[in-house]
């Protein structure tokens, strides 16, 4: 398969710059879902827990195609696109459910669970008359098949054959964190689709900037949740696409004097919950980690706040919008207590979460803000200029990271 | 008398003045008032048809005591940065579906109209109010609302209480 050619030529060799028409210009949204999405990655797409036993499916996307994820007769997982090798319509319609096989509604063309197509309608026309050619052979027709792998019970997928093995895609560093939170069989709590009307860049960069975390969410350094001036640090993959944040349980009161100091809004003492159960959080893992943010390359979140726990996963929806699905869960072995503290701290995340809803609108504020500044330059300097892990969470290295990734795939 | 002791047609009218003062302190941007809607203990939770049908619990927001509601609004007004925006609440009539628990059932259909500062009009919400009603000091309150919304998608974000 060819991909095309980058649309534009990168105006700086620094990572600590970054041109505006980049979440803008509609060829190059095209190129990234060719060159990305569909290219030598891995795509997060649904949790084991949702394809548990054989005939279980979920539909979802890599980038903007649809495709079709199901746990086979033979217990393995399976995933190939979502589009009738027919006619190219849909071949399964909801979210979720359990299928023995699949069938197109168009015209009956008939999916095992592996993707095979094993049934045209008609085949042999009808009273003699039709039909299709002797020459057709179903095994020669049907919708792409992904490669799938999973990690600790979440699945991922991918188009191409030249992505590394999962495991490998990610590095030691960032699947020893994914283990840390993913230590035994999950519960789904809740699912809740966030529309966002920005470019899917200007969220993931969002999620891996440790810099503005405690200055534009005043709900976590207001109770004192994180401050940058608490102990933490961030690691960044060897090729600069995936990363983890971590926010170490330390209070100090006086770690306000950096924030008063700065006069930043951040700061506002002396302001209390009337429920701090909200705020209950046992450290469940034993590690001192109150807060950890993993990406994975290019659509995967998981995040661990407090005992708030969740998978994000990115939908770009063209250029200028994108969807976050969000999906709660817990642990199949909560008891009743962890189980209630999770649904408070629920509070704290998703489109109405205490620490998340300006995520929701601050893309677009750039989006708009860069309506008329394409050929502008974004500042990323916190930090330095490279993309290597560091020791403080006032840092834009993983942000950099992300466009050192981006811009390998993209040819940049 | 009780607030469950009343006959469905003397109800329709209370639980209906409930709704509308509720929809007003909401629109009218007083939520300094919305906690004093709900009895002690309370549960109210936004969720989406699809999430209260499969029985996932999680909410997009969730509050188990009056606390929760005001600490809810405090950080909309001290902590959360979110760009000007109103709410039109229409609500339906409420059907009146008998007792639980010493508490009136009742369910309510919604839709609310979000209204930026730039004049963008969108249809933000619809669903419908699942309630329990009690006799709180000689007032009718909620003892839990949960509002199912019919879609699980939310655009942007939320931050005004539906």
């Amino acid at each position: 398969m060819t991909t095309p050619a980058a649309p534009r030529a990168w105006p700086v060799e620094t990572l600590a710059r970054v041109p505006y028409w980049v979440y803008q210009d509609e060829a190059n949204y095209r190129a990234e879902l060719r060159r990305i999405f569909e290219g030598p990655v891995w795509n997060y797409v649904c949790l084991e827990s949702d394809v548990a036993r054989a005939g279980d499916y979920r539909t979802t996307f890599l980038g903007e195609m649809p495709v079709i994820i199901v746990r086979g007769e033979d217990g393995a997982l399976h995933a190939f696109e979502n589009r009738c090798a027919h006619r190219g319509a849909l071949i399964a319609l909801e979210d979720a459910g359990t299928a023995k096989r699949f069938q197109c509604v168009y015209h009956a063309w008939t999916y095992d669970l592996e993707g095979n197509l094993v049934g045209v309608a008609f085949e042999k026309g009808s009273h003699g008359r039709g039909g299709m050619p002797a020459s057709f052979c179903k095994a020669e027709h049907g919708p792409r098949k992904l490669r799938t792998a999973s990690l600790c019970g979440l699945v991922f997928a991918s188009l191409s054959p030249d992505t590394p093995p999962l495991e490998a895609y990610l590095g030691e560093e960032v699947r020893r964190r994914v283990a840390r939170v993913l230590r035994k069989p999950v519960r789904v709590l809740g699912r809740f689709v966030q529309r966002l009307p920005n470019n899917w860049k200007l969220y993931v960069e969002n999620v891996k900037d440790t810099y503005h975390a405690s200055l534009l969410h005043t709900f976590f350094t207001t109770f004192r949740v994180t401050r940058l001036t608490q102990g933490g640090g961030v690691v960044v993959s060897e090729d600069g696409g995936h990363h983890a944040s971590a926010t170490l349980d330390r209070r100090d009161d006086s770690e306000g004097a950096a924030y008063r100091e700065q006069g930043l809004r951040a700061d506002q003492d002396g302001f209390g919950l009337a429920d701090p159960s909200l705020l209950d959080t046992v450290d469940e893992i034993g590690d001192g980690i109150k807060l950890q943010i993993l990406t994975v390359f290019p659509n995967f979140v998981l995040q661990q706040i407090g005992n708030c726990l969740a998978v994000r996963q990115v939908l770009p929806k063209g250029a200028g919008a994108m969807e976050l699905a969000w999906t709660y869960f817990g642990f199949a072995d909560d008891s009743p207590a962890m189980h209630r503290r999770r649904l408070k701290q629920a509070n704290l995340v998703g489109p109405a979460g205490y620490v998340s809803m300006e995520d929701g609108c601050v893309g677009g504020f750039v989006q708009r803000g860069t309506a008329a500044a394409a050929d502008e330059l974004s500042v990323v300097n916190m930090g330095g200029e490279g993309a290597e892990s560091q020791e403080t969470r006032a840092t834009e290295a993983s942000v950099r990271g992300f466009w050192k990734a981006y811009r390998r795939h993209m040819g940049y | 008398m009780t607030a469950r002791d009343l006959p469905a047609a003397d109800l329709l009218p209370l639980v209906s003045a409930l709704n509308a003062d509720y929809a007003r302190a909401i629109d009218d941007d007083r939520l300094e008032a919305w906690p004093g809607f709900f009895a002690e203990p309370c549960v109210y939770k936004i969720t989406s048809a699809d999430n209260h049908r499969r029985g996932f619990e999680a909410g997009v927001v969730y509050a188990d005591s009056p606390g929760m509601l005001s600490d809810r609004v405090a950080a909309l007004r001290r902590a959360n940065v979110y760009e000007r925006q109103a709410y039109r609440h229409l609500v339906g009539l409420p059907a009146i579906l008998g007792e639980v628990e010493g508490a009136v059932r009742a369910e309510t259909s919604f839709l609310v109209v979000r209204i930026m500062r730039d004049g963008t009009m969108d249809l933000f919400a619809t669903g419908r109010y699942l309630d329990l009603l009690v006799d709180h000091g000689g007032a009718l309150r909620f003892r839990e609302r949960i509002v199912v919304c019919d879609s699980s998608r939310f655009d942007t974000l939320l931050a005004i209480p539906l």
